[in-house]
Order: structure tokens, then sequence, then C-alpha cells
């Protein structure tokens, strides 16, 4: 039968046959026992840690500067709200932009580089360089270079997240199968057409999963870039806000901010993954649930 | 061994010619080679067959006649209405593979030769849907490729190698990945279409009972260095069903094949 592991086409094949309706995919009901499990289970375990946490902070009596209870955290983080969302919005802007401008930059990047092999030749190993050298290390420099602070920790972001979407749209522009390279040449395709009907649609689950990388290493970057600049005062992000937390042993709120830093890392990953599943649902096995 | 060697003598063709190919060699970077003067005449109206084991270079002939690899010596002559030097003619090619596009429909897949000459969707929507419609997948034209069995997706690629109105077909191993009832469905639907349209078939396979139900001619190929063994003309009427499979010329047409292909492959024990 047919080599690809399409399960779709797999169940129509083996009834051989060859003029079936392509089965809909069945659908799944709303409160399924399924769906239910998958907020059910992570909700409950959530519970129990935080019952545990309770528990241990007040059997032991340990003190709010050392490890506040999550009644505490919750309380602090409504009170703070103030303070702590302001900061939030600093670091999404440049968690966000960062990854916006990488992912221009990337694309463009990748395209010119599968396009032209005296421009790959001449820019993939500076932008293997950037990537390997730890941007802690370069954050110093590029702070003092660039002289507006929140400029400086969007460059140190963008640098990081530039690199995966880069490397995988080269990968995905390159990984064209070769039968159907042939059939455009056959037909007498452009390069133009080339790239626009084969290459960029073929590289879309490689760009992708470049994305769900560089969602990630956005906000990472955008933290440990501003823990280098030390960065203070208005227009600071989270990650300062948890510094000066410690700094006055202000233990709530450091918490506090780290949830709202956790919160922020699944919404970009969420969004990043939904961007992704709409984009190839229709088409590409990762975006498919197999039937079993 | 000589003697059957001797037997390869080209059997003249008894339409038109409308291709040739004159000691063609191809010899592939890493020192390989494929062809090794291959003569071959392909006439107007042929189902000609390629047979022969893995390396003789039936799908580099192909790939030859097709423009998508050039020969390292010798020549490929296209011959024109008045029997001079022609161009070569829009070809529809069919891969192993169904070779479609994962993330476009079968319409968009089946409208992408035109699409890539300039041609817009909406004025060539008759001439898509009529070649899916000639396959039987009309209903299909808005599925995507895994929504299809593997022979589906095999039709999708036949309908999209005829919507241009090619009347010389190429097509490399095309039903070598089905299961044998498939394959048998879709070898009639060849055989038909061949005989609605017109076509010049050009087929390689390695089977030599698909090759002696589908061909007017056989030519049965050696491997290292790839080079004609045979040449089998199949006088049966170019329309065939099932019944074919019983008569005593396909029979005969079996064993002779089938002793021509050991003889092509008796040189290379070692293989």
């Amino acid at each position: 039968m047919t080599h690809a592991p399409d399960h779709a086409g797999d169940r129509a094949a083996d009834r051989s046959g060859d003029l079936e309706a392509p089965a809909a995919p069945p659908r799944e009901p709303f409160l399924s026992r399924d769906r239910l499990l998958r907020v059910v289970v992570p909700l409950a375990i959530l519970a129990a840690l935080l019952l545990l946490w309770d528990w241990y902070v007040r059997a032991n009596d340990i003190k709010p500067y050392i490890l506040p209870g999550p009644g505490l955290v919750l309380t602090t983080l409504v009170a703070d709200f103030g303070t702590l969302s302001g900061a939030l919005l600093v670091t999404l802007q440049i968690t966000f932009l960062a990854l916006f401008l990488a992912l221009i930059g990337g694309t463009l990047l990748a395209v010119l580089m599968t396009q032209s092999r005296l421009f790959e030749l001449a820019l993939f190993p500076y932008a293997v360089i950037l990537q390997v050298t730890p941007i802690i290390a370069i954050a110093p420099l590029i702070i003092i270079y660039v002289r507006d602070t929140q400029s400086a920790v969007l460059l140190c972001a963008f640098i990081v997240t530039f690199f995966p979407i880069l490397s995988n749209t080269v990968a995905g522009l390159k990984s064209v199968d070769h039968n159907l390279l042939d059939l455009f040449q056959l037909y007498g395709a452009s390069r133009w057409q080339t790239l626009l009907l084969l290459k960029i649609p073929a590289a879309q689950p490689y760009f992708f999963a470049g994305l769900r990388i560089g969602g990630g290493l956005a906000l990472i970057a955008a933290v440990v870039a501003e823990f280098a600049a030390g960065s203070a005062g208005a227009g600071s992000g989270l990650a300062f806000r948890i510094l000066e937390s410690q700094y006055r042993l202000n233990i709530p709120r450091l918490f506090a901010g780290l949830i709202l830093l956790s919160a922020t890392g699944v919404v970009v990953f969420w969004l990043t993954s939904l961007v992704s599943h709409l984009a190839l649902r229709r088409w590409h096995e990762s975006a498919l649930t197999r039937e079993t | 061994m000589t003697a059957d060697l001797d037997a390869a003598r080209p059997i003249a063709s008894q339409s038109r010619p409308i291709v040739r190919l004159e000691r063609v060699g191809k010899t592939f970077s890493n020192g390989t080679v494929a062809l090794a003067g291959l003569d071959l005449t392909v006439g107007q109206g042929e189902f000609l067959s390629l047979l022969g084991p893995s390396g003789c270079g039936k799908s580099t002939a192909l790939r030859i006649l097709a423009g998508l690899a050039a020969p390292t010596s010798g020549e490929v002559r296209w011959i024109g209405r008045d029997d001079g030097e022609g161009a070569r003619p829009e070809i529809g090619f069919v891969f192993q593979e169904p070779t479609l596009m994962p993330w476009a429909t079968v319409f968009s897949n089946v409208w992408l030769p035109l699409r890539l000459k300039g041609r817009p969707k909406a004025e060539t929507r008759d001439a898509v849907m009529g070649a899916l419609e000639m396959v039987g997948l009309a209903p299909f034209a808005a599925s995507y490729p895994r929504e299809l069995s593997g022979g589906m997706k095999m039709r999708v690629s036949i309908a999209r190698a005829l919507v241009t109105g090619a009347k010389l077909m190429l097509m490399d191993e095309p039903f070598a990945a089905l299961d044998e009832i498939t394959r048998f469905k879709l070898n009639n639907d060849i055989l038909r279409l061949r005989e609605q349209l017109g076509w010049t078939v050009l087929f390689v396979t390695h089977s030599v009972y698909e090759s002696v139900y589908l061909s007017s001619r056989i030519v049965v190929m050696a491997a290292r260095p790839g080079r004609v063994v045979a040449d089998v003309r199949v006088d049966a009427p170019a329309v065939r069903d099932e019944e074919f499979r019983t008569t005593d010329l396909y029979n005969r047409t079996c064993r002779e094949v089938s002793a021509s292909l050991h003889q092509a492959m008796g040189a290379h024990d070692h293989l």
C-alpha cells in the first residue's frame, strides 16, 4: 500500500475501494471523557501541590521572607498588580516585538540564503557564531553600545529568537520532495513560482517548529537580558521586578512576579502552537490526531 | 548468451516515429554508468514498456526523454510531423510516488501544470474538472491528498499529467507501490485513457505481467551498464480487458519476456 503514514488514506485504502468517500474525522463531543480528563488531571495535581505547599509552610512555621504560603502569594499578586502589570506589559512587548522582528528577519534571510548559494556561504557561519555565543556574555556589550536599555534588551531577545527561525526555515526550504521539484522543472516553472508555490508551503511545518522554539526563547532572552542590564525604574520588565524583590527580601512579590512570568511563557507557547495548528491542520501529520 | 544479445535487434516501428534515442549514454557523477549507448525509437501511438532489473537505466531513459536529466553522450531526436527535427512535445509525467502537494487540494494539484503556465483558476476550471472526471475523481476536487487512498492519489497524479492535453505520457513504475487489485484497476484505466485520448505511452516497470498486459511493445533491458537485450512486440488489440490475461498470446508473451529478463539478469548473478 502506501508508504506514507497517512491514517485516513490507509483506512480508505484498506478497503481497497478506490472511490470511497473520504471519511470525515469523527467529531469529539464537547464534554468527552478524554477532554474532561485533560482538564481535571492537571487541576487536581495543582490543587494537591498547593495544599502540600500551604501545609508545609504552616506546619513548620516558615517565615514569609523565606517561603511565603500560596495564599500570601496570591494576595500579593492582587495587591501589587498595579506595579507588576506595568512590568508584565513591558516584558510582553519585548517578547512579542522580538519574536515578530525575528520572524521577518529570519524568514527573509532564510529565503535569500536558499536562493543564493553565495549569500548562504557568506552569512550562515556568522549566524551560527551569533547563536552559539551565550547571550548573557554579549549582553553587557550590547548594553554599552545601545543607549536605550529597552532597545538593548529587545536586541538581545531578537538575536536569540532569530536563529531557530532562520535555521528551521532554511532546513524546510531545502527539504522539498525531489519528485515535486522535477515536476515543477518539467512544467517550466520559474524560480519565483517554485519558491512561492512549492518551497514556501513545504517549509511551513519547519518554520512553525522554529516559531514555537523561538517564542519560548524570546521570553527567556528578554528576562536574561534584563537581568544583565539591571535596568531600573519605570519602563522595566518583570525580570527587574523579580531582582528588586529579591534585594528587598519581598519574597511574596518575587513569587507573584514568577507566576506572571510562567503564565506569559504558557501564553506564548499556546499562541504559537495555535497559529501552527491553524496553518497546518488541513494537511500536515503533526496537526492531525492519530486514530487507533 | 551472445545469441540472445543478437536477438536484441530493434524492431522497426510500424507507426510514425516521434522520438529517437541515438546511442544515448548516461554516467552519473559518482561514476555509475546508468546507460551505455541506448538506441530506441518510439512510434506514435505505441504503448512501450521498458522492463528490466533495478539499475538497468530504464528510469534514467525516461528522465532524459522528459528533459529532467541530460545524456552524457548520444542524442535525443524529436521528430516533427514532416519527419524533420522537432521540438520536445508537451509531456505528461507520472512518478512512482503520487507526488502530490499535501498542502493543496486535489483541484489545486491538478491545476498546477496549467497554473505554472500562467493560466488563471477560473479559465482552467473546466479543464481541471474534466481531467478529474476522466479518472473518476471529480467529487473529490476539494479533498486533500491525505484523505485519499493510495490508488486515488495515483489517479490524481494521472489527472495532473493529462490536464495539459499532452499526448506523450511517461510513466515511471507508477503502480509499483499499490496492491494488486488496485493496480489491475488502474491498468485498465490507463488502457482506456490511452484509447480515448490517443496517447503514446512510455511505461517503466519491473513486472513482466503488467508490461505484457498493457503494452504494444516491450523493451527488455539489462543492468550495469544499462542496455537493450530484447525488443518484443505484443500483437494484440490495443483495447483489452481481464479476458486478455487468460489468452494463449498473453501467456506465450509472458514466457518469452520472462526468458529475456532472465537472460538479462543471468549475466549478473552476483547481484
